[in-house]
């Protein structure tokens, strides 16, 4: 017999999914699109998500990308745009002729599993939706091929339009052609930074000078000489002091440093140019891994916090799998998409075999024959990046804004002050840093979040959470492994109310819908409460009358 | 301010007068309430301080049903000076009904307040129009309640942490308690994985866990622990009064702008240990928004930014438990049963006098006392139907090596 249910639960209520799909890839760059097709060419029914065309309003919010306003006109028709990427990607034609269900400019914001917590959901589902609405599909194998976003670097002016990352950079000039600056500097010189300048080269665009706090450029000496050959002014030892500009960016002041580090007084210089492209590094896209619960490991070699995986991507939630740049991103894999392809392969073939679509045998095989490419394992990122936050702090001061969204600056997270709007000071809240709040036990973003408001904002940390981590970790004296990552939660895109809501819901959901649990004798006025508990079917009296 | 010594805390200085179990709002504000007054306590958590459902909350401090109302009402004014932190304590509150069931429940909790010198005014669509711009004219009526208010329930755990340490008490995050030791029917000991701390009297304050702790003692507390969700949109300009809730939403504007709310149905689970469940959301998070975008029909274009989910505990009758137990005799059990915070201030009081004095001075207690569930059947949660629903969808497997 069925167990009686609390019908106030959620047991029940949670409406099926418009549709179901076998295989559901998010993500159609290199990786995710590899992944697709190797499993619909082996019978799987496949579908294919992909965010772009990005709303021109989520790029106004630096959403998902650090677009910095820098995007045209351009982005405000998505149908063009669609046809653009669609034009500009021979997989994608492919992908339709195979019968992969291909859903462009079309957001991945959640993803739900049952655990430990849940068990409401009939099947593992994806949260979807668009500009108009939101849906959910549900799913036996997700791959997230999320890929990689930019990593934020804070300097006096850096909130003015025109100051971007390398990521979303890349895609207004190669993916959108809707880039709308001429003259560019760019911060940083390993291969993301150098595959930048050539980009803007071949887009016709000025490179006015890639700025580099080492002694040496840092990229693959083929690409080195390709911008030599350009003229482009490559200036080492130097760091950003300010973006200058009346409401947007008119000029990048760089400053030079000494063979310590160090900024040299009166060094500046001041470099004419409309956009500030952050290229010092990529961060893997692994919101939609940690709201599903895989498990995440610190790798900087990897680009900080990447999915536990094994060789065909499988996370530690046996039905999703993580390839591409949100699984790890280096030098070798920016430079080199194929291995990103080899990734996906495998991960399409792995999921075509656990569905039945290949024999396991045939599927290793197939594997097998994957050729793998050799390269240097990458080496650890973070120190190269922390030691551009020390030399950024060293020239621009603490007052600097570390949390756009927010207004926290660099001396207010490590200060731990309250946001400015409390008005609020106290001898004992400035008695209270982030080094006290150490000695209480190790620090965690997420609480420094509750108290200061970085990352609280509405793009949830995506420009500020690996500097806040990285000042955490200095302020503390702690390894920056050692800083627990920020958590993410659905929906990973700000979409609005009248978007995320469901325009039909169970009767179940209406009916029995309670601000809270429904108990009849939760909020019985006091004088009123009867010592016997009256609300279990069966109850006894209780032996001891009460003393009332 | 008294000297702080975080130190002695991790090593050197083991027990206390008071240990206290639990570092969630209610046992947080006992070791207050307690260090105020100088008694030398400790709070142990598994975690960090408010990191459950203290901090994961609407924030709400109206709450005219419970034996604590006049204390809450009363306290809440005066907690950003007395604490020495901010709280973001906000007056007042206002109820959007948008149909007549609503207004009649509205009108009801009125009722209570009522009875207890509490007033409020009724508001016609017009008078909530003015107060409440976001609402629309689905809104029938409201009510703006002269009484209760809200706080930011993360702000406000951590400023009873802090200020316990200023009046000398001690807290010791990421310590899960192994076991308690009793001797000559009283407790002496609380053994954690980072040392075993002495007492004389045991505060248990454990959220979810507290039933498993009150066992170790032999007592019976029965407790069903269950998940629930919350949503979290964009800064929008701020209203006049950002207590507002309605329509099957409890919840807030908060000082920055953000449309904070909760509600709607809950999912009941398992905790068979002292380890932290995982406080995941689901597509639930869809629903609250339709609700919110109903009861604020202007804010329908506003995103949502997060959502966030907490583990909390309620008793068969969805009351507090806080009693001083007879064997062991110097143990006090506290359970909100899910709406601790905003009687917080309230509650730490409670619990000061129960340890101090053997009992309350300004409210009855015998309606929460532990005694009411003498006789509960074994299988209360079955015949509530309060029990995990029967997997329906196999768990994802630790696959990956």
């Amino acid at each position: 017999m069925a167990p009686y249910l609390d019908p106030k639960s959620v047991a029940g209520k949670i409406p099926v999914a418009e549709m179901h799909v076998p295989l559901i890839v998010v993500g159609a760059g290199s990786a995710g699109l590899a992944a697709a097709l190797e499993a619909a060419r082996a019978g799987v029914k496949t579908m294919l998500v992909d965010e772009n065309p990005v709303a021109g309003a989520l790029m106004g919010l630096d959403v998902p990308l650090h677009f910095g306003q820098r995007m045209n006109a351009a982005v405000q028709n998505k149908e063009r745009l669609v046809e653009r990427l669609v034009d500009s990607n021979p997989g994608l034609a492919e992908a339709f002729e195979l019968g992969i269900e291909v859903q462009l400019g079309t957001y991945a914001w959640g993803a739900f599993l049952n655990g430990p917590t849940v068990r409401t959901l009939q099947k593992p589902m994806l949260g979807l939706a668009d500009e108009d609405r939101s849906w959910m599909v549900s799913f036996e194998h997700l791959i997230v091929a999320a890929g990689a976003r930019d990593l934020g670097l804070s300097f006096a002016g850096w909130e003015k339009p025109g100051v971007m990352g390398v990521a979303g950079a890349m895609a207004l000039i190669r993916r959108y052609k809707a880039f709308d600056g001429r003259r560019l500097v760019i911060l940083g010189s390993g291969a993301p930074a150098l595959e930048m300048a050539l980009a803007a080269l071949e887009g016709g665009l000025t490179v006015a000078a890639l700025v580099e706090i080492e002694a040496s450029v840092r990229g693959p000496a083929d690409l080195r000489e390709k911008l030599a050959r350009h003229g482009v002014p490559l200036m080492t030892r130097h760091a950003i002091s300010q973006a200058r500009g009346a409401t947007e960016v008119a000029s990048a002041v760089l400053v030079r440093l000494d063979d310590a580090g160090a900024p040299i007084p009166s060094s500046e210089v001041e470099i004419a140019c409309d956009s500030i492209v952050t290229a010092i590094g990529l961060v893997p896209n692994v919101e939609l891994l940690d709201v599903l619960g895989c498990r995440l490991h610190f790798r900087s070699e990897l680009g900080g916090y990447v999915p536990v995986i094994d060789d065909a991507g499988r996370t530690t939630q046996g039905c999703v799998r993580a390839i591409g740049d949100c699984a790890g991103v280096f030098e070798a894999k920016v430079l080199h998409p194929e291995l990103a392809v080899a990734e996906g392969r495998r991960a399409g073939l792995a999921a075509a075999a656990e569905l039945g679509a290949v024999g396991a045998d045939a599927a290793t095989a197939l594997r097998q024959a994957i050729p793998s490419s050799d390269f240097d394992s990458p080496a650890a990122i973070h120190p190269y990046w922390q030691e551009w936050l020390r030399i950024e702090i060293a020239v621009g001061g603490w007052e600097v804004h570390v949390c756009q969204c927010e207004d926290v600056s660099r001396g207010d997270l490590v200060e731990l002050r309250p946001p400015s709007y409390l008005k609020w000071g106290s001898s004992q809240m400035r008695g209270r840093t982030l080094k006290t709040l150490a000695q209480d036990g190790p620090v965690n973003q997420d609480q420094v979040k509750r108290l200061t408001r970085a990352g609280m904002g509405p793009c949830q940390g995506r420009r500020c959470r690996e500097q806040v981590q990285m000042l955490l970790a200095s302020a503390t004296g702690v390894p920056v492994d050692q800083i627990p990552l920020a958590s993410y939660r659905a929906p990973i895109r700000p979409l609005p109310l009248s978007v995320l809501w469901p325009h039909e819901e169970t009767e179940a959901m209406r009916e029995h819908w309670d601000i809270w649990f429904g108990i009849p004798t939760q909020f019985t006025p006091h004088w009123e409460m009867d010592p016997v508990s009256p609300a279990v079917p069966g109850a006894k009296q209780p032996s001891t009358p009460s003393g009332k | 301010m008294a000297e702080r010594n975080p130190e002695a805390a991790a090593s050197g200085k083991t027990g206390a007068s008071v240990v206290i179990i639990g570092g969630g709002v209610t046992g947080l504000s006992a070791g207050w309430w307690l260090a105020r007054s100088g008694v030398d306590v400790l709070v142990l958590d598994k975690g960090i301080v408010g990191w459950e459902a203290s901090g994961r909350n609407g924030g709400g401090a109206t709450h005219a049903y419970s034996p604590f109302f006049m204390e809450e009402q009363r306290l809440w004014p005066q907690m950003d000076e007395l604490l020495g932190y901010p709280t973001e304590y906000q007056r007042h509150r206002i109820r959007v009904a948008l149909d007549d069931a609503q207004m009649e429940r509205f009108n009801r909790i009125a009722a209570i307040a009522d009875g207890q010198g509490f007033k409020c005014d009724y508001l016609d669509r017009k008078n909530l129009a003015e107060l409440v711009p976001l609402v629309g004219d689905n809104a029938v009526g409201g009510l703006f309640c002269h009484y209760g208010g809200h706080a930011n329930p993360q702000r406000t755990t951590q400023a009873y942490a802090w200020a316990l340490e200023d009046h000398g008490g001690r807290i010791l995050q990421h310590a899960t308690v192994t076991g308690i030791t009793v001797k000559a029917g009283k407790v002496c000991e609380v053994v954690t994985d980072r040392g075993r701390f002495g007492c004389e009297i045991l505060v248990i304050a454990a959220g979810p866990q507290t039933g498993l702790l009150a066992a170790m003692l032999g007592a019976e507390l029965p407790l069903a622990p269950a998940r629930v969700e919350m949503i979290v949109t964009e800064p929008v300009p701020l209203m006049r009064y950002g207590g507002v809730d309605g329509n099957g939403l409890y919840g807030r504007q908060t000082l920055r702008g953000n449309l904070a709310y909760g509600g709607g149905p809950h999912e009941w689970i398992e905790i068979d240990g002292m380890q932290t469940p995982p406080r995941v959301t689901t597509s639930l998070l869809r629903h609250l928004g339709r609700r919110l975008a109903e009861m604020f029909p202007k804010a329908a274009h506003v995103r949502i930014i997060r959502s966030w989910g907490g583990i909390v505990e309620n008793t068969p009758d969805g009351r507090p438990v806080i009693d001083r137990l007879q064997d062991p005799s110097n143990a006090v059990l506290a359970t909100m049963s899910s709406v601790g915070f905003g009687l917080s201030p309230a509650t730490g009081r409670v619990i000061m006098e129960l340890v101090r004095d053997g009992g309350c001075s300004f409210a009855n207690l015998t309606p929460i006392s532990l005694a009411r569930f003498r006789g509960l059947p074994a299988d209360w949660r079955e015949r509530l139907g309060w029990i995990p629903v029967p997997m329906t969808m196999p768990a994802a497997a630790d696959a990956a090596r």
